[in-house]
């Protein structure tokens, strides 16, 4: 079995001299083959250069076409590295793409990205250029970056963690760089359901969905690739039912076209498969085309629910282990095939191959009959079946079973391959080497059982071929085909066709289990192994399992020596299936070294868990519609286009944006909101109060319901009047307050902080529903039904006096906390007496559609009295200076009443209302609670930071012992100085005692005192 | 996402539709007044946790509003039942933990 073309035989490799070397570049795309044989030239560029493909190929195949292997450098030894599959499952070739204003994408698979007239690609993660990069230093530092390498160097000194190493880290590691532009493109979304999903439309999935949709059940076909058919594209001379396989394809596919029960989708990926049948399904729609159409949506998220599901997924070739499997040129058998078949191009002049599996024979074969030489078939197992070795014989192909590979030279692309004989006891013999420009690997086929596993269903260890299988199921799913370990295409027929019909019956429909003839296909023995035997010491080898993150063997092999014994802990020690494609060419591989490292049998070890998404997905796919304008609601009141008018800088609340405050001309937040604070404690002010939470309280036990939810007494509540009512949490804490008014014995007029409505509203139903059905109250939100106008400042009543019908505000009649219902303006209002300011107030509720119409009334008949459109920056000031709390703001949930200084609105006579048990509670009456105190600076000047922590002593050890914090702070105009709110441990006991705030500038002293900062006796109130 | 059936609007809908609203079967005191510290502390804040099937009350929150209660199992997130508030569980949870 001599070959003269077999260059040496000693351990020493020799170059190939010219005359042998493989003219690359030259006669790849052959003649009349693939898919594609007769499509338009296409030119793109990679790094730059214009190659001519053809349209209908994906970016590796026309680099390949072109005598290209190598597309980009690796992770983390930045080794230069080429194509190894041709598909999804790709781990090496990730490229930049660029299709045009502003659409790039990194760490795209050039394996499944399609070409088009001026397509652009960019190699990633090297420097200065792919052919000489700097990085590559890491390779031969690759001791330094064994498994947990992080953890383990750049220790010391500690200054250097942020500063030196992870800088130096992140630079050298990585992938491709993020897009610096914003993303152009648009997305979609829908919904869809179905009574058979079928993922995967090769001979499998094809046949589940004709044996589905011939009884009529609606069926949805999905395949991530730009055509259907799968296998089939790439072994094109099996006949089924006497067509030839595309013949085939292509009748079936017009077949299904033609049912209207039938969708099919390419380019379409389920990402994920979730409770109940729930699929989501990414699919392309313009990555492919070189004009898109305008507003046409990059890709769609379909969100299926579907009462059956059939996974044909199919099966992914697996990678063999060995010193130098890495180099560019060294590629599944498989994908060679589909790349010769499928695309037409050869992918290289001078192929070895090495396998457990006949599948790789195959793909030689068809290799040698297309014109590229093939020296050597290597084959792991001591004996092949079949005809396999007559075959190879007659291609002249010389054939070595029972052998390994131990190693690969080649700077950027392989060049030779080191194949040693392995003797009976599984040693492997002297190597000699052969020259190649390729190197076909086959190690068998690991079934796709990502969605499967997504569910939750379990995985069976087939020891037989050593495959994980899909077991018992937690969905309505059947998997079908290669999926199941039924290799071969009159299997996957067969099976998908049961799984079809069976999954269809289930839905209620019939149907009928078609049967397919095939005929030519190839044998589908193999054997699993690790990584493979060799004669070197393995503890320098560089064979890797996990390309995409330069996971080593030994790299496994060490993390079991250091006592990792759980395959989760040495999956994340190692990194090993970590990686963007989680693992797809390398879970089994290291699984099995790790097992055989932990000398357990590989289903006791276990699989890690797969997780959605299968693919990468763009974040835009799962945002879809819900980006810019349509990211968030935004609440806007009635009043709020005329604040726009009027130049309000708007603060958010909640979903509601609301006007800040109003600046003038020249004007900055400091100088309007001390003019809007003068202008109310002056004259008067008019703010939009409408994002206050309402709530109609309606029944003839409203007011029990009212004195069960609220500390307050409420029974002696006349109508007509008002109170401040407070909420509790059934622990006791406060957690929404508001000024609630009796309209009618059976009727209370309840509001909320902006932001608590709907918890106050939810927590009001769950009560009334599950402890207190017996209650007849109906509870309505009313937030958006009532404008809600405030009018605060000594002349408000004299501007809305004569615009109200049928309420007399005369003081006597009229006073503080009284409601009352009427007419402004001609319209009917709720008008409040109320103040949040310390000032005289009104808060005119009118119905929404009038309260742009209202407030410009009052705004004109204000102008007399020099009214003033204040924002809620001036309303927090106001009302600080008076120590009115923000719930949320003064409290965070840990405040009683009598931590907030609000215990007299506790009605002490009542037997029970929410949380009047938690108040008794001993916790409750510690006296080093935190209670809410009021803080003045010494320097008046300053104004504290809302959140900044408070201490007792100026100096001191630091950590500091904080005794409380800052929680509202402002510049009070009224007062010439700043204020502050506070919540202080025992702040009551500390009035008139120093505390200290530490801020960036300095510490600054502060005096405790009351909350009050103005008017503390309410004179103003009572005008 | 979860299709979960609501026992008022009798129908199976998708989870967005509902809020999470914790345990079930945690009745208020009557008289809060006359229970033990020790006692309303646990009222308050002791769950049970459960590995299992779990009861607990959901509400149908954008959709009829109604407050019910469901049996869940923590482990698979499937639901085994749904029913209206006040009423009792159909699970014998008796025998249920004797199976598991």
């Amino acid at each position: 079995m001599s070959d003269a073309r077999v260059i040496d035989t000693g351990d020493t490799p020799a170059r190939p001299s010219a005359a042998t070397a493989p003219a690359i570049g030259r006669g790849l795309r052959v003649p009349g083959r693939g898919r594609n044989a007769a499509a338009a030239p296409v030119r793109f560029t990679f790094d730059g250069r214009t190659i001519t493909g053809r349209a209908g190929d994906t970016l590796a195949a026309a680099l390949l076409a072109d005598g290209i292997h190598l597309v980009g450098r690796s992770f983390k030894y930045h080794r230069p590295r080429g194509i190894l599959s041709a598909g999804s499952e790709e781990p090496n070739a990730l490229v930049g793409t660029d299709r045009g204003d502003g659409r790039y994408e990194p760490n795209t698979r050039a394996t499944t990205a399609e070409i088009f007239e001026g397509f652009r690609a960019s190699s990633q993660n090297r420097w200065p250029s792919l052919r000489h990069d700097v990085g590559a230093v890491n390779d031969s530092l690759y001791m330094l970056f064994s498994a947990g390498f992080y953890y383990k160097t750049f220790m010391w000194p500690k200054s250097f963690w942020n500063t030196v190493y992870e800088p130096l880290i992140r630079g050298a590691a990585g992938l491709g760089a993020p897009p610096t532009e914003r993303d152009p493109d648009s997305y979609a979304a829908r919904h869809a359901h179905c009574d058979l999903l079928v993922v995967g439309a090769g001979a499998a999935g094809l046949a589940a969905a004709l044996a589905g949709a011939r009884g009529g059940a609606k069926v949805i076909l999905v395949d991530e690739q730009a055509e259907a058919g799968g296998w089939l594209l790439s072994e094109p001379e099996v006949t089924i039912d006497g067509r030839t396989a595309w013949t085939w394809l292509a009748d079936t596919l017009r077949t299904l076209a033609a049912m209207p029960n039938v969708t099919v989708l390419n380019r379409t990926t389920a990402i994920g498969y979730y409770h109940q049948n729930f699929v989501g399904l990414c699919q392309r729609l313009t990555d492919h085309l070189a004009q898109v159409p305008e507003g046409a949506p990059r890709e769609r998220l379909w969100k299926v629910r579907a009462k059956q599901v059939v996974l044909a997924q199919g099966a992914i070739e697996k990678p063999l282990v060995f010193a130098g499997n890495d180099r560019p040129g060294v590629m599944l058998a498989g994908a060679a095939r589909t790349y010769l078949n499928r695309y037409g191009v050869r992918v290289g002049d001078r192929a070895v191959v090495v396998t457990a599996h006949d599948a790789a024979w195959a793909a030689a074969f068809d290799l040698a009959r297309a014109g590229t030489t093939v020296p050597l078939i290597v084959d792991i197992r001591p004996v092949v079946g079949g005809d396999l070795l007559a075959q190879a014989r007659s291609l002249g192909i010389e054939t070595l079973c029972g052998g390994t590979v131990t190693d690969t030279r080649g700077r950027l692309r392989v060049s030779a391959v080191r194949v040693n004989p392995v003797d009976a006891a599984g040693r492997a013999g002297g190597g000699r080497w052969v020259a190649c420009d390729a190197l076909l690997m086959s190690g068998g086929w690991t079934p796709s059982l990502h969605l499967f596993s997504h569910t939750g269903g379990k995985l069976v260890w087939d020891e037989a071929d050593q495959v994980f299988l899909p077991g018992r199921a937690t969905e309505a799913c059947r998997c079908a085909g290669a999926g199941t370990g039924r290799f071969g295409l009159a299997a996957a027929l067969a099976d998908g066709a049961a799984a079809g019909a069976a999954a269809a019956v289930d839905a209620g429909h019939p149907a009928e289990t078609p049967a397919f003839a095939v005929q030519g296909e190839g044998s589908m023995a193999g054997t699993a192994c690790r990584d493979l035997p060799t004669d070197r010491n393995g503890a320098f080898a560089k064979a890797f399992v996990d390309f995409q993150n330069d996971v080593l063997a030994k790299d496994i092999r060490l993390a079991v020596r250091e006592g990792f014994r759980s395959v989760e802990h040495i999956k994340r020690y190692t990194t090993n299936g970590m990686a963007t494609d989680q693992g797809k060419t390398s879970n089994i591989n290291g699984l099995q070294i790790a097992a055989d490292a932990l000398g357990r049998a590989a289903p006791s070890v276990g699989l890690t868990t797969f997780r959605p998404p299968y693919t990468p997905t763009t974040f835009g796919a799962f945002a879809g519609y819900n980006r810019g304008r349509l990211f968030e609601v935004t609440r806007r009141t009635p009043i709020d286009a005329w604040a726009a008018e009027r130049g309000a800088v708007y603060e958010p609340v909640s979903l509601w944006r609301r006007a800040r405050y109003f600046p003038q001309p020249g004007e900055d937040m400091h100088a309007a909101v001390a003019r809007e604070c003068r202008a109310v404690r002056a004259g008067v002010g008019l703010f939009d109060a409408s994002t206050l939470g309402k709530i109609e309280i309606v029944g003839p036990d409203a007011a029990t319901f009212m004195n069960r939810m609220y500390t307050n007494a409420w029974t002696k509540l006349e109508p007509g009047r008002c109170r401040y009512g407070l909420l509790l949490g059934e622990d006791g804490f406060i957690r929404d307050d508001g000024v609630i008014g009796r309209m009618a014995p059976d009727r209370f007029h309840v509001t909320t902080t902006t932001g608590g409505a709907a918890r106050v509203l939810t927590t009001m139903e769950d009560y009334l529903q599950t402890e207190w059905p017996d209650l007849n109250v109906w509870l309505t939100s009313t937030t958006e039904q009532w404008a809600v106008i405030a009018v605060q400042g000594p002349s408000a009543r004299a501007v809305i006096e004569p615009l109200v019908e049928g309420i007399d505000l005369a003081p006597g009649r009229f006073p503080h906390m009284a409601v009352a219902e009427g007419r402004i303006c001609g319209v009917p209002t709720r008008l409040f007496r109320v103040s949040f300011t310390g000032e005289l107030g009104f808060e005119v509720n009118v119905p929404s559609r009038y309260g742009r119409a209202v407030w410009e009334a009052i705004h004109e008949a204000g102008r007399a009295h020099g009214i003033v459109p204040y924002g809620t920056e001036t309303m927090h000031v106001l009302r600080a200076e008076k120590g009115y709390i923000i719930v949320g703001q003064d409290t965070d949930g840990t405040l009683t009443p009598a931590d907030a200084g609000l215990d007299w609105a506790i009605g002490k006579a009542k037997p029970d209302f929410v949380g009047k048990r938690s108040l008794a509670r001993p916790d409750m009456h510690r006296p080093d609670r935190k209670q809410l105190v009021g803080l003045l600076t010494q320097d008046p000047n300053v104004v504290l930071e809302e959140g900044a922590q408070i201490v007792a002593e100026r100096d001191g050890p630091i950590p500091r012992t904080m005794i409380g914090h800052v929680t509202s702070a402002y510049w009070s105009e009224a007062l010439g100085r700043s204020i502050a709110l506070a919540v202080v441990a025992g702040g009551k006991s500390l009035q008139g005692r120093t505390v200290y705030v530490p801020m960036p500038d300095a510490v600054h002293a502060a005096t405790v005192g009351g909350t009050a900062f103005l008017d503390p006796e309410n004179t103003r109130l009572a005008v | 996402m979860l299709l979960i059936t609501c026992p008022y609007c009798r129908e199976a809908r998708p989870e967005v539709e509902f809020a999470y609203a914790g345990e079930a079967h945690i009745a208020r005191p009557a008289d809060p007044s006359a229970v033990g510290d020790a006692a309303w502390r646990d009222h308050l804040y002791i769950r049970s946790n459960t590995r299992g099937l779990h009861r607990e009350r959901w509400r149908h929150v954008n959709g009829c509003g109604r407050f019910f209660n469901a049996v869940r199992d923590t482990v698979t997130d499937k639901f085994a039942a749904t029913y209206k508030a006040g009423a009792p569980c159909p699970i014998d949870f008796a025998r249920e933990g004797a199976e598991r």
